[in-house]
């Protein structure tokens, strides 16, 4: 073994966990979420290789339009060029390392580093740095000296993906029966579009990302995380995820997963139930829908919206967008808007109001699925008893006609899938 | 609380509305949720901008946007006891100064202020600032009520950690 300790064991690096040995079918070790060499790892082969979510096109929706977003722990600028397409680039200066970008988001047609003025247009190439003749004059290192950009940028209905490796699976491939989910999404609009023009709520979370990722389809927890609210507002949303429920949990592959609450829905069979409401409270919205989907539009909005996440960091609760940003093993930010739905403005306004009542840092429902957030990562550092068990369902849970494993309204079908793609992707050459 | 008829004058107004907005805070940092929800109007709004954007509110998200029905469902969440966010409830300290009335709206009185909150809880202390710009109303009775509160946080462009108690 080399004196460095990079040697081999087993196939890995000196030093590198063991993830075969942490990650079994029904139970994760605790040291996941605090070991900061499993979030390194992380970084290296999740957050700056998979396809992440970085952004809505309707954010940029004009040329020269760019907001400020991030993958992993890198500062990343989403414009849109001239050319009219969405363009990745790293917010960081090639002569010293600077930030071009400080702007949380505006519209330009270049970014100029404000430290020696060096200028990129808005698609990332160098186009001045003053007094150029120390450089031999124009022409000379322009095309050596431009800012970063993604080598792959990909949307599925505006919703913008990068990945910062050049080979892999194309963003189909990695969203596989996910993007289904996304495409119930924007049937929702009368137009065919989703929007995600609100702004964010960007809270704070001492917790480690994957904790978040795995409670968006637990459907264990709402009864008792949630119980003060649903007690308070008399919501049926507690009886969706109970034992008696008809909804179930899908892994859909890629680690991504659902709560599929469509059995209760179509139990029920009225239209606009999903969203607590009925067809003749939003009229202007369901004509709108009959218009654009004629008699298909009576299921679609007795269905509603998904609850599916989209590894590892978008999640869709029906009239919500979160995305999670990790920034250590022990800390993230939940970034959270509504749905915004294109031709549907009476719908839109109940969207945000209810969004800002439950989500976000002082949301009736998001603060305090934060605070079992924050406790559970206190819970992880105790020394035993070492394992999270992931067991639940795992005897009743089954294959569906599209080969997806399917489990019951509570069970924890998600969870096993996002460990099985994450090991995956930990132990992949 | 103070009454109006032993008071005349601008120094008397300021007073009361200095009473009113020390009231309000001592409520808030002590979770006397049933005497703070005595404060409001009907057409109340308790608004807590989220970044630098302060247009056209009903369309943006908010860290808070409660009227006067959400403030009372807010609060029965909290008075159930298992609003976990708030259970154990936050230590709570705030310093309010800057006080200024600052103008009229439809007989409503405009005041503002500058406020530093240290909260507690086992994650440690947040140390919050902000100003928060209060809209009173002279009620029948000679006591003011509270139609509007708006808290702008300086860190509001920022990141924010769970805010579940009255700020």
């Amino acid at each position: 073994m080399p004196a460095d300790g990079s040697g081999p064991v087993r196939g890995r690096a000196a030093g590198r966990p063991d993830y075969q040995r942490l990650i079994e079918p029904a139970r994760v070790h605790g040291s996941l979420y605090t070991d900061p060499r499993v979030f390194a790892d992380e970084l290296a082969r999740i957050w700056y290789r998979t396809w992440v979510f970085v952004g809505h096109a309707s954010e940029v929706a004009k040329p020269g339009d760019y907001i400020r977003t991030s993958v992993g722990l890198q500062d990343v600028i989403m414009t849109r060029g001239a050319d009219g397409e969405v363009h990745l680039l790293l917010n960081r200066c090639a002569h010293r390392g600077n930030l071009v970008c400080e702007a949380q988001r505006g519209n330009a047609k270049s970014f100029r580093c404000p430290y020696h003025g060096w200028t990129y247009r808005n698609t990332g190439e160098l186009i001045g740095f003053p007094f150029n003749q120390g450089y031999g004059g124009k022409g000379t290192i322009e095309a050596e000296l431009s800012l970063a950009r993604f080598p792959r940028v990909a949307q599925h209905q505006g919703f913008v993906f990068g990945s910062l490796a050049a080979d892999g699976p194309d963003l189909a491939e990695h969203l596989g029966e996910a993007a289904g989910e996304l495409d119930r999404l924007a049937r929702l609009s009368p137009e065919g579009t989703v929007e995600l023009t609100a702004g964010w709520l960007r809270h704070r979370t001492r917790a480690n990302w994957k904790l978040l990722a795995e409670n968006e389809t637990d459907g264990y927890h709402p009864q008792f995380v949630h119980g003060s609210i649903f007690s308070v507002t008399g919501s049926p949303i507690g009886a969706l995820y109970s034992d008696k429920s008809a909804a179930v949990t899908r892994s859909l592959g890629s680690g991504h997963s659902e709560n599929d609450l469509r059995p209760e829905f179509r139990k029920a069979a009225e239209p606009m139930r999903w969203f607590g409401t009925t067809a003749e409270r939003v009229p202007d919205y369901v004509a709108a829908m009959r218009a654009a989907h004629g008699a298909a539009a009576g299921q679609i909005l007795i269905e509603g919206a998904p609850h599916v996440m989209i590894f590892p960091n978008l999640f869709v609760a029906e009239i919500q967008v979160f995305v999670i940003q990790p920034l250590s093993a022990v800390e993230c930010i939940q970034h959270s808007t509504a749905v915004q739905l294109a031709g549907a403005p009476e719908l839109n306004r109940r969207m945000v109001s209810q969004s800002v009542g439950s989500v976000g840092p002082a949301g009736m429902l998001l603060a305090d699925d934060t605070e079992m957030y924050e406790r559970n990562q206190r819970g992880v550092a105790m020394l035993a008893p070492e394992w999270l068990d992931l067991r639940r369902g795992l005897a009743r849970e089954r294959t569906d006609e599209r080969g997806l494993r399917v489990g019951g309204a509570t069970d924890e079908t998600g969870m096993r899938g996002f460990w099985q793609h994450y090991l995956r992707l930990m132990e992949a050459a | 609380m103070t009454s109006l008829d032993a008071m005349t004058g601008p120094e008397a107004r300021l007073r009361q509305v200095e009473q009113f907005i020390y009231r309000e805070a001592r409520l808030a940092d002590e979770h006397d949720y049933d005497a703070w929800e005595a404060l409001w109007t009907d057409d109340a709004l308790y608004w807590v901008p989220a970044g630098g954007d302060l247009t056209a509110p009903a369309g943006r998200m908010s860290v808070i946007y409660d009227n006067r029905s959400r403030i009372s469902t807010r609060l029965a969440q909290l008075r159930t006891g298992r609003r976990h966010a708030q259970d154990p409830p936050s230590q709570l300290r705030r310093v309010i100064s800057n006080i200024e009335i600052t103008g009229e709206q439809d007989a409503d009185i405009l005041a503002a202020a500058n406020f530093i909150l240290a909260e507690s809880r086992e994650r440690g202390v947040e140390l919050w600032a902000g100003r928060v710009i209060y809209r009173l109303r002279q009620a029948g009775d000679g006591l003011l009520l509270m139609a509007g509160k708006q808290v702008l946080l300086v860190n509001r462009d920022q990141p924010l950690p769970t805010l579940a108690f009255l700020i």
